[in-house]
């Protein structure tokens, strides 16, 4: 399922730090074009249809279209991340909408606890960090051949 | 209108780049699970004299086999034992496993997963009437950590709001390490070994994908955690489908083919996972079996995996074909048999299932159970939904199809080929299964290369780790390389070639096109090079016809073997003419060529054991069914970097836990 970029919608991020689509593509497959500034696909037969464009474009430029050798035309899966939730609206080739929202995560975005002061003390024992600072036991097998 | 004998692509490649020197104590390569663990726990165990790098092909936040999401976290230990969790996996992987690494692992995952937690994962909770609480609803029953019960799916897997699994645990990872630490859009393609110590890695070389620029880093000690190999084989779909691998489709065998180079020993690379999926879509069949309880049905309608004929098959590959779980590789022999006898195709009965479980459920709870079955796709497969829309699949109203899919290379899901790395320093761990560094001690996760570790998919014999075990292991590893680099806090790397020697291996792609792309009219088509795309033809196609890929029903034999040898000796010379015009394929041009290593050592292994060990993933048919008498052992092999040959040789398993 290749991503494309509309035309009309892409803006190629000029306001942005960032294209947003190259950023974040884990294939590099997302490219601007710097004269007319606007975005593309350049490999559409090495995309994982992981949506990851799709979700951080700031202007909802991206969208998908189903693999043409085996998806038959019609139908669009399409998400809306917030900071919470995500929305997926499902059309099928039939004209049947499905709408489903489903929670991404619990704590505000950029709060992950990183235990930035935590220092491990003993660097010879098999205890991870965080192990070593709740007191874990680290267990043996009970019994061996 | 000019011709087009012109590079394509927007970041055009120049002959001479930018070059970038750095010096590091600890590298980390990759940037999936595995390197995201590391990234978080080595600050925690560094010296202010000590320094870190992590670098990523890709962009943290989206990289990886979870970039796009999951839906369950398939390794937590909760309220089994480790002991139990080494039995299941010795029983999935055929007898022939690395229990130190696995007991290892099932000691410290649950650590992790309550780490995601507390970052903001999440985690489904059961009430105290036994129903399910997703989200935000299910922090009212506490955290994992204090007890509360998650909800199973199977005895091993806990379900999960996924979508942004990925991108909390990066966002951990990156405020740990430090972001001034991380180097994004840099593809690390060749490892250096120290010019004056024998065995030991003292730095890696690669290129931005974002600039001409080259990096050449020099550590004192390395991760390398750039997941499995996926494109390996010609797929089922060949055309722009292609991109819809299984395995996430920028996974290149990088791991492996960067540490089988400088010499590191390699295990189990004969083992292979070709995973039975929703046919073309690929989405994740685990939920349908284990939550909604679904069964497949040959085309005849019957449930084949419950018939006589197959328990009997299943007796033949005793005690793993007979355990109250059955392998996945035997469950794919069973399903290809079925085909292979003309009662295909392999239906998921999605119908009665729900139509099972609605029986017990008022409607607000079906309208739940249909949005947990769409969720199982759009967290982790968007693709496998969109087919079902275009095809105007409701689950309810209409069974789908399932197929096994082509051939996939990784030691963290189903499967277990990787580096053979060190187990932990401990009592009950055999001599055997620990490698002495230079200094005489122990590193858990240390490949036979010094300061050379790896972990996630790049640790072998030690399958189903899945996301949760794979960050956890890069967390044990980075805590062992940080102890590495004090212990070696005199070792100063020292690299044998120059920057412009460098520089020339790292760009001769793009040195070859420029140098010859003017010769014809169109740049596609030149003889003086390859474009990494043909290449890639080249080597699914050898593979899929000789390499036990889905042309033969996953089977090989002896001579096809031999003859694949020969295709794969004369690939890895042209690999010399490969051509890139812009940085784009230039990242394809060292990519294949790992692809094509990988394959190699994956081919070699499955020449070299004498029997068929995973039915349902490949068959050698000179050597039929499994032959315990004499390859119940690992089948290991090492590439010497300065020979340029390969050596591939037994070495013994030792069992460690007791049958239950």
């Amino acid at each position: 399922m290749p991503s494309f970029v509309i035309d009309e919608k892409c803006d190629g991020c000029k306001g942005g730090d960032k294209t947003a689509c190259m950023y974040i593509c884990p294939n590099d497959l997302m490219v601007l074009e710097p004269n007319v500034m606007k975005a593309y696909n350049q490999e559409p037969d090495q995309c994982w249809e992981c949506f990851s464009c799709v979700k951080i474009c700031p202007t909802q430029a991206i969208e998908v279209r189903g693999y043409s050798d085996f998806v038959p035309l019609g139908s669009s899966v399409m998400p809306m991340l917030g900071t919470e939730d995500i929305m997926w609206t499902c059309k099928f080739r039939n004209g049947t909408i499905k709408r489903f929202k489903f929670p991404i995560r619990t704590t505000p975005e950029g709060q992950a606890n990183a235990y930035v002061d935590l220092k491990g003390n003993d660097l010879e024992s098999g205890l991870l960090s965080t192990e070593e600072a709740d007191g874990y036991t680290l267990p043996k097998p009970q019994a061996t051949v | 209108m000019a011709l087009p004998n012109k590079p394509v692509g927007e970041l055009k490649a120049v002959r001479d780049p930018e070059v970038e020197e750095r010096e590091v104590d600890v590298l980390i390569v990759g940037g999936g699970m595995a390197a995201s663990g590391a990234a978080f726990e080595a600050q925690k165990w560094m010296s202010d004299d000590q320094s870190v790098l992590l670098v990523d092909k890709a962009a943290l936040e989206r990289s990886g086999a979870v970039a796009q999401g999951l839906s369950a976290i398939n390794t937590y230990i909760g309220d089994n034992s480790p002991e139990d969790y080494v039995r299941m996996v010795r029983n999935d992987l055929m007898g022939i496993v690395r229990e130190d690494l696995i007991f290892d692992l099932g000691c410290h995952v649950d650590d992790s997963v309550h780490l995601f937690e507390e970052w903001g994962l999440p985690i489904w909770k059961k009430s105290e009437e036994g129903k399910t609480l997703d989200g935000k609803k299910g922090q009212k029953m506490g955290t994992l950590k204090a007890g509360a019960t998650p909800v199973r799916t199977g005895k091993w897997q806990i379900m999960i709001n996924g979508e942004s699994y990925k991108r909390i645990v990066a966002e951990a990872a990156k405020l740990a390490i430090g972001e001034e630490n991380v180097l994004e859009r840099v593809f690390i393609v060749e490892l250096l070994l120290d010019a004056n110590k024998e065995n030991q890695i003292a730095g890696a070389v690669g290129f931005s994908v974002r600039e001409n620029k080259v990096y050449i880093i020099k550590c004192k000690t390395m991760l390398v955690a750039c997941g499995g190999a996926v494109n390996i084989y010609q797929p089922r779909s060949v055309g722009e489908g292609k991109g819809r691998a299984w395995y996430p489709v920028w996974n290149s065998g990088s791991t492996y083919t960067l540490c089988m180079k400088v010499g590191a020993e390699l295990s189990m690379m004969e083992n292979r996972f070709t995973p039975a999926r929703f046919k073309d879509g690929y989405g994740p069949v685990g939920a349908w079996f284990l939550l909604f309880k679904a069964k497949t049905l040959n085309g005849l309608g019957e449930n084949f995996a419950a018939s006589d004929a197959a328990k009997k098959e299943l007796e033949s590959y005793a005690p793993y074909g007979t355990a109250a779980i059955t392998p996945t590789c035997l469950r794919n022999h069973l399903m290809l048999f079925e085909m292979k006898e003309g009662r295909g195709p392999i239906i998921m009965d999605t119908v009665s299932a729900l139509a099972e479980l609605g029986k017990t459920m008022d409607k607000k709870e079906l309208k739940h159970l249909e949005s947990e079955a769409w969720e199982d796709f759009l967290d982790m497969t968007c693709g496998q939904a969109n087919l079902w829309c275009a095809t105007n699949t409701e689950p309810e109203k209409k069974n789908s199809e399932v197929m096994p899919t082509e051939p996939y290379l990784l030691g963290s899901h189903s499967g277990c080929c990787g580096l053979w790395t060190s187990g932990p320093d401990y009592d009950w761990v055999p001599d055997a299964y620990k490698i002495k560094a230079d200094n005489g001690k122990i590193y858990n996760r240390m490949t036979t290369v010094n300061g050379l570790f790896t972990a996630g998919d790049g640790v072998g014999c030690s399958g189903h780790k899945f996301s949760s075990g794979s960050h956890a292991e890069g967390r044990i590893a980075v805590k062992e390389m940080v102890r590495y680099a004090k212990d070696h806090a005199d070792y100063s790397p020292a690299i044998s070639q120059s920057a412009d020697e460098l520089v020339d291996i790292v760009y001769k792609p793009v040195r070859t096109y420029l140098e010859h792309c003017a010769y014809t009219t169109a740049d596609d088509v030149n003889p003086n090079y390859i474009k990494p795309n043909g290449m890639m033809y080249r080597m699914m196609k050898a593979g899929h016809e000789y390499g036990a890929g889905t042309a033969t029903f996953y089977q090989t034999t002896s001579k096809n073997l031999e003859i694949v040898m020969d295709l794969l000796a004369t690939m890895r010379e042209d690999n010399e003419k490969l051509a890139a015009s812009d940085l784009h394929e230039l990242m394809r041009s060292w990519e294949i060529q790992h692809r094509i290593w990988t394959l190699e050592s994956h081919l070699r292994h499955i020449q070299y054991r004498k029997e068929t060990r995973y039915p349902g993933f490949y068959y050698q048919a000179d050597y039929p069914g499994t032959d315990d008498e004499n390859w119940f052992c690992f089948v290991n092999s090492k590439f010497d970097p300065k020979e340029q040959k390969w050596d591939i040789f037994k070495k013994d398993y030792i069992k460690i836990i007791p049958d239950a």
